[in-house]
């Protein structure tokens, strides 16, 4: 963070502290004083554009168990800088709504509810954006599995007449994913890494 | 084989105007003719359904440009691209709006099986809410596999008992 930045928001806000970054500026402030440091920011020092507004899951347990981090880019002198703040209850996170400075961070925050099951206060249409109404986890939380947990399909009529639920994703062997450093491609290529077993076996126990 | 026969097409004059066939040949072979789909285009596999309907591939050789964005219009639901959840309920409400006869090709990995999203949001496969008759592979298939796909199922429908269906129901 350009230190004279830094320092001005400081003055202000004296529990502001640097937090460590590679790139952009960055800054780690309280979650009640959050809007007022972006209000500071977005009147004071030119950074008038959300680009993103996400959160982090620190794992079970951990204290603070979730952050809310915001970029923000000026479209005047074109730097960014990003904003983090930890949610104080880790049960029941919370974060006061950035909908009143940036309307753009309506449907971030919807989406930011909706994969941490983080409530921004003051948001004026709290409603899941990617999953269904009603779908009763929150998918990128640590502890919820990739492959995901058995839940009813949306429509319990559809549900009915088909039978079918939204299951756990077979893994087989998974996750999906390329191994890195591999020169040969077809050896690296995303594939089951262990092929013993699949839907129809079951994997071998050691 | 040498055959005196050097009539090659319907002669009134000396069929009588009269063609003998069975109906289910005639039914199978209207239906197989005039498969309008429905194209349910969810993800990139949509492009390439729009590229077998476009000039260079030409799906209407097989009878099936007309794509219908109406479900009571269509006959056959294209499913092509990554069901999910959410989207599940919405194609298997459009299926049911369908009229009958109908039919269903999954198109691509993802309708077929999930594909490469083995995750919480993804349906694994649409046969878990439709009825499918033909499978395609690939991700995304090139249109040629769409078209095969699209000739198989017509082979399919040729072989119905159209006439006794229609009778029974």
């Amino acid at each position: 963070m350009s230190a004279s930045l830094l320092t001005a928001l400081q003055e202000k806000f004296p529990q502001a502290r640097p937090r460590p970054s590679l790139d952009h500026a960055a800054v780690n402030v309280p979650a009640d004083t959050i809007l007022a440091v972006l209000q500071e920011l977005r009147d004071a020092h030119g950074y008038d554009f959300l680009v993103d507004l996400t959160a982090i899951d620190w794992a079970e347990g951990a204290t603070p168990r979730f952050t809310v981090v915001y970029h923000l880019r000026s479209t005047t002198h074109h730097g960014y800088v990003r904003v983090a703040a930890d949610c104080p209850n880790a049960a029941e996170p919370a974060m006061p709504s950035a909908c009143g400075l940036w309307a753009g961070a309506n449907w971030h925050e919807r989406e930011t509810y909706d994969m941490f099951g983080i409530a921004f206060t003051g948001h004026p249409d709290l409603r899941r954006i990617l999953m269904w109404d009603g779908y009763p986890y929150f998918p990128l939380r640590k502890e919820f599995p990739l492959a995901g947990i058995e839940t009813p399909l949306p429509d319990a009529e559809i549900g009915a007449e088909t039978g079918a639920a939204a299951i756990p994703a077979p893994m087989a062997g998974g996750p999906f994913v390329a191994a890195p450093g591999e020169i040969n491609l077809t050896e690296a290529e995303p594939r089951a890494k262990d092929e013993s077993w699949n839907e129809a076996r079951a994997k071998p126990t050691p | 084989m040498v055959t005196p026969n050097t009539e090659l097409a319907y002669n009134g004059k000396i069929e009588g105007e009269v063609v003998v066939s069975q109906l289910d040949a005639v039914i199978n072979w209207i239906r197989t003719n005039s498969m309008w789909p429905m194209p349910m285009g969810l993800a990139c596999c949509a492009i390439e359904l729009m590229g077998s309907a476009s000039s260079r591939f030409d799906i209407a050789r097989f009878g099936a440009e007309v794509m219908r964005f109406s479900p009571r219009q269509s006959d056959c639901m294209i499913v092509a691209g990554t069901v999910t959840y959410k989207m599940a309920s919405a194609v298997r409400r459009i299926y049911d709006q369908m009229a009958e006869p109908k039919w269903v090709i999954a198109m691509g990995a993802c309708a077929s099986s999930g594909g490469m999203y083995r995750s919480y949001a993804t349906l694994q496969g649409v046969d878990r809410i439709l009825p499918v008759d033909v499978y395609v592979s690939g991700c995304p298939p090139r249109p040629e596999a769409l078209l095969d796909a699209l000739i198989k199922l017509q082979g399919k429908v040729r072989r119905e008992r159209s006439a006794t269906q229609l009778l029974r129901s």
